[in-house]
């Protein structure tokens, strides 16, 4: 997937992208396959979505009403607004190879006879929309878009949308909204986007990881797609790590490989002086994981085991010279601001909880808020808002708590911090 | 007044959508970049070539981070305020820049040149601590860095 992406560099134009071999998938899939046989091959490699939840990409395209394939329009949208603290993976691959995307993107609209698909960008990425931009009107002056592709018969439209910020565009249906126009709240599941999405109509919302993965998966078969990982879920995955290791990054790595592979080898350690405290191993919304977890390989289902998500792979350190209360606060804050205010829970509980932890951080604490907090962590648990922003939220904070008590019963004791 | 320029770029966004309202966080994109901002007189503007009330323009204009309802001076700073970020000393780079533009987040300096906003995470995070000046991404700040980079914003 990162085979011909150029570190900061310039990314392949479409005549060098296809002499590398980009673009065979669009042309074997549109040319030879028909749309039942494409979605069959994703669900047989096994493709789990890689924008955090891992749900199987297979299975959420047959979702699409396809009878006659006559129910249009639908629409294929990429979500590419990647706001997760701590993530920067799906950037590298706007940046990097707009081609490769919009190789998969033909086919996925393809399988679902999608008419018109969209590029939910990021605002703040404003290299990655020039670079889209770019290759989207290569690709129709050279008939990968437009009408009649390939001679397929196969129609479709491809625009960008440049996002006006807030983290909660990042939730399917929120991105709906926002993508109508609207403000971007959360809608009620079901109907699922599949069924009634983008102005009402069949919508598949996939992750720009997932799909950078389509063309690749129909050039060389779901078996060779399984085999890449170490687990057997199937690929690879873009990893990161930020903090005070050595060498922060982002690598394209079988997916599966150890916490300490990942922070020991490829990120380079940890900084002289520093030591290991714990780490959020999918970005601001997982669960902590500590020295003990270790050697978890980092899969969708060993990491949930471990008692937190693989989420966007993109792993933040936290590190024995940074609070961790004033680590989680600032996670806290971030999840409060960003809240879009639809459901009670949500829009009282996070600014409460972010007080709190302001308050035990600048020593002004009682023990009973640990107690509060812990309950706070229930109510706005899975199944009591309306959206998994808070219940992603309270994922840091519950194993936080769990790991780093003392911290923060000394906190209290002492009326300070011991960091500051 | 919206001018010839900015209703020829709205009505093409509103072409792409089943109907002009959809449009909405483009114009208000739209207005933003030729103005700076949005004005009460632009919300008005907006929803009437969008075919809109005021009052539902205005709801997506609050919504948003990145669309201004008050003036903002001709830079915006935008710190990252992320958990890695936080890790790697955005602090730091906040109160150097705080006590030289002698503005806290969200203010303006007085002669228009800079306005000061925090930002949630920029996707930078493996070149903590970052920023936006504009358009413009710059990361690993340090004091001096910041010095430098603001020299090129007048």
């Amino acid at each position: 997937m990162t085979k011909h992406i150029i570190p900061s560099g310039t990314p392949l134009n479409l005549k060098d992208y296809r002499k590398a071999g980009g673009y065979s998938g669009t042309e074997k899939a549109l040319k030879k396959m028909t749309p039942a046989e494409v979605t069959d091959l994703i669900k047989a490699s096994n493709l789990l979505g890689r924008g955090g939840a891992g749900f199987p990409t297979g299975v959420k395209w047959s979702l699409v009403p396809m009878e006659k394939y006559n129910s249009k329009p639908k629409y294929l949208i990429c979500n590419a607004d990647e706001m997760e603290p701590g993530t920067f993976k799906d950037r590298y691959l706007l940046e990097g190879n707009p081609h490769q995307l919009i190789a998969g993107m033909i086919i996925s609209a393809y399988a679902i006879q999608a008419g018109k698909a969209y590029i939910f960008l990021r605002w703040a990425y404003k290299k990655a929309e020039a670079e889209l931009r770019k290759a989207i009107s290569e690709a129709y002056e050279a008939g990968y878009l437009g009408k009649n592709i390939m001679g397929s018969g196969f129609d479709l439209d491809l625009y960008v949308h440049s996002s006006a910020g807030r983290y909660i565009c990042g939730e399917e249906t929120a991105l709906l909204n926002s993508l109508e126009g609207k403000r971007a709240i959360p809608r009620t599941k079901p109907p699922y986007p599949a069924i009634s999405g983008l102005f009402g109509r069949p919508t598949v919302v996939n992750n720009v990881e997932t799909l950078c993965w389509i063309s690749h998966i129909v050039d060389n078969g779901a078996e060779w797609f399984k085999a890449l990982s170490l687990t057997g879920t199937g690929g690879t995955k873009l990893y990161g790590v930020s903090g005070n290791v050595k060498n922060p990054g982002t690598w394209e790595l079988p997916l599966g490989v150890t916490v300490r592979e990942l922070i020991e080898v490829h990120a380079g350690g940890m900084k002289d002086g520093y030591k290991f405290r714990g780490a959020l191993p999918g970005g601001a919304s997982t669960d902590f994981i500590v020295e003990e977890h270790l050697d978890v390989k980092m899969d969708f289902s060993t990491v949930a085991a471990a008692g937190s998500r693989l989420g966007t792979g993109t792993m933040i350190i936290l590190d024995d010279r940074t609070c961790p209360v004033a680590f989680i606060h600032n996670i806290e804050r971030f999840f409060a601001v960003e809240s879009c205010g639809w459901c009670t829970p949500c829009r009282e509980g996070l600014p409460w909880v972010e007080k709190m932890l302001l308050s035990i951080e600048v020593g002004t604490g009682k023990m009973e808020y640990l107690d509060i907090l812990k309950s706070q962590v229930k109510y706005m648990g899975p199944g009591n808002t309306f959206c998994a922003h808070a219940p992603g939220a309270m994922e840091p904070l519950q194993s936080g708590l769990k790991y780093f008590y003392d911290d923060f019963v000394k906190h209290i004791n002492d009326q300070k911090c011991p960091w500051r | 007044m919206l001018t010839e320029e900015e209703k020829k770029e709205i009505l093409t966004e509103a072409n792409q959508y089943p109907y002009p309202a959809a449009a909405c966080i483009d114009a208000l994109k739209i207005v933003q970049h030729h103005r700076g901002w949005v004005s009460d007189e632009s919300v008005k503007d907006i929803g009437q070539i969008l075919g809109i009330s005021n009052e539902e323009v205005d709801s997506v204009a609050t919504f948003y981070s990145r669309i201004y309802r008050k003036p903002v001076g001709r830079n915006v700073i935008l710190v990252c305020d992320s958990v890695s970020c936080m890790v790697m000393g955005y602090e730091k780079i906040y109160d150097y820049l705080s006590e030289k533009l002698g503005i806290s987040f969200g203010e303006t300096t007085s002669d228009g040149r800079f306005t000061l906003l925090p930002n949630s995470c920029l996707g930078d995070c493996d070149h903590a601590p970052a920023m936006m000046i504009n358009n413009d991404h710059y990361n690993l700040l340090t004091a001096e860095k910041v010095d430098e980079l603001l020299d090129l914003y007048k």
